[in-house]
């Protein structure tokens, strides 16, 4: 079936191995969906003329709440009417982003009525992106979300955006910590943040249940929260020498079938602290010397497993490069239980909020906030201690600023004085 | 105290050039009061439709009810 809009260039993007959206936006438009027609015009034209179509943001969202809903319209709805409003829906994905078919049968379904059918599964902060609809849409949206799915919006704007964690216990061995009941916990609980925005800017909670941290946490949170062990790393020497014997596979088989497995080149010469030996009988590690980067576990997982002692590490200010460039988080907790109703945890969240909202300027993140006024006055107003492991590279710059309150006599003179005595 | 902070939030609202405000901004209106109590009665003012939102997607402003018509921006587009 020929489509409305004639696609030269967007055809491009078909051509090559790997899957295209044009080709998935074309299959709806074929099956006569107007807002897929005309939206692949409206990209043609901007790809044409190397300028954008879209207007960006407005007062359209669902009534008592100031997030989840960003506006979008077209500037030529002369030529695309059917893509004149294109909002964007955001819709708070259940924990570890585990559905049930049928939910997501009928989401889709929803939205090929009542949107366009293009989805995003998933945005970077983790929602369900539900890609354009007009303004007539979002209230009756809404209802069938709170109603039939029993789904809410998720965060947008100068809110709490929606919490996002990994599969943590449900499927990983290595979790220390349960993502899943603490996101689904701060989720509940910041209900208010997540809904009516006060925040300077957007606020994200990630949590890792270990330190491989693959949700990024590290790298995307404001505060991220990654499961660790505070005791020792669990050894099975018999395992070890299995690996080293080549009875069991490296990376759990993930390199293929060998046996060439190099204890010391593979797993001791490569731990960053040089925590490890391995004297051809027993591997012993320094526990105190540990980072945490858990690539012996990685490489030998039926031989090393996390301690059982877990908690998490909470750590504060990364974000992705918009004003002042990328920045990863910084540790501020070491260690904490982390067991639920995460009471101490939540406290501390909101001293950072207060902290925050008093000196962040308008659209400033935590990260850029503590980065302006250092870190010694972000943990005063959090009242931790200063703590080594908040030191981002203390092996090799040990040097911190003391805070002249804190210094007896302070370092505070009077130059005029001083010259009196030392003459120049 | 909850009323008097509503009204003088809404008259320096009023009183300004621009038709949209950050949180922050809206703050200077009772800078007497925590950012935790201000957005208490933000929301209220919300709530009543007496403020409304405006969202880039990334950011979350304020403006009057009567600044911003989702009609009016509409306008032509249908």
């Amino acid at each position: 079936m020929a489509l409305k809009h004639a696609t030269p260039m967007l055809d491009e993007l078909e051509k090559g191995p790997w899957p295209s959206f044009v080709s998935d936006v074309k299959r709806m438009a074929a099956k006569g969906n107007k807002m897929c027609e005309d939206w692949l015009g409206l990209m043609e034209l901007s790809y044409k003329e190397k300028e954008g179509h879209w207007k960006h943001g407005g007062i359209v969202g669902v009534f008592g709440y100031g997030g989840g809903v960003i506006g979008r319209y077209c500037d030529r709805p002369d030529l695309f009417p059917n893509v004149a409003h294109f909002h964007t829906m955001r819709v708070n994905q259940p924990a570890s982003k585990f559905y049930t078919s049928e939910v997501l049968r009928k989401l889709c379904d929803m939205w090929e009525k009542k949107g366009s059918g293009l989805t995003n599964m998933h945005g970077s902060t983790g929602d369900i992106i539900l890609l354009g609809t007009t303004t007539d849409q979002l209230e009756p949206i809404f209802y069938e979300l709170t109603h039939d799915f029993e789904m809410d919006l998720g965060g947008s704007g100068s809110n709490l955006r929606s919490p996002e964690g990994c599969l943590g216990m449900s499927r990983c061995e290595w979790a220390c910590i349960n993502t899943q009941d603490i996101i689904y916990d701060l989720t509940q609980e910041f209900q208010d943040a997540l809904h009516r925005p006060m925040f300077p800017y957007k606020f994200k909670f990630k949590s890792s249940g270990c330190p491989m941290d693959c949700v990024a946490a590290i790298a995307r949170a404001d505060c991220s929260i990654i499961g660790t062990w505070r005791d020792d790393i669990r050894i099975d020497q018999d395992a070890v020498k299995a690996y080293v014997g080549g009875e069991i596979v490296p990376h759990g088989g993930a390199g293929g079938p060998r046996k060439d497995f190099d204890i010391k080149a593979e797993v001791v010469d490569l731990c960053p602290s040089k925590c490890m030996e391995y004297d051809g009988k027993t591997l012993k590690i320094h526990n105190k010397d540990c980072v945490r980067c858990m690539h012996c576990i990685r490489v030998m997982p039926r031989a090393l497993r996390p301690g059982l002692d877990c908690g998490a590490t909470i750590l504060m200010g990364a974000k992705a490069p918009i004003l002042e460039g990328a920045q990863l988080s910084s540790v501020v907790i070491p260690f904490i239980k982390m067991e639920p109703p995460y009471t101490e945890f939540k406290e501390f969240v909101e001293k950072v909020w207060d902290w925050w909202m008093e000196n962040g300027k308008n659209r400033e993140r935590l990260g850029e906030l503590i980065q302006r006024l250092s870190l010694r006055e972000f943990l005063k107003a959090v009242e931790l201690e200063p703590d080594p492991r908040m030191v981002n590279t203390p092996r090799y710059n040990p040097y911190i600023f003391y805070d002249p309150a804190t210094v007896p006599g302070g370092w505070e003179h009077d130059a005029t004085e001083y010259r009196k005595r030392h003459q120049a | 105290m909850s009323e008097d902070a509503k009204e003088r939030i809404l008259e320096w609202v009023k009183q300004q050039k621009k038709t949209k405000h950050y949180f922050n901004d809206l703050c200077k209106a009772v800078p007497e009061m925590k950012m935790m109590q201000a957005k208490k009665i933000v929301n209220e003012l919300v709530s009543e439709g007496k403020l409304k939102y405006w969202s880039s997607g990334s950011t979350t402003m304020y403006m009057l009810p009567s600044e911003g018509d989702v009609a009016k921006e509409e306008e032509g587009m249908k």
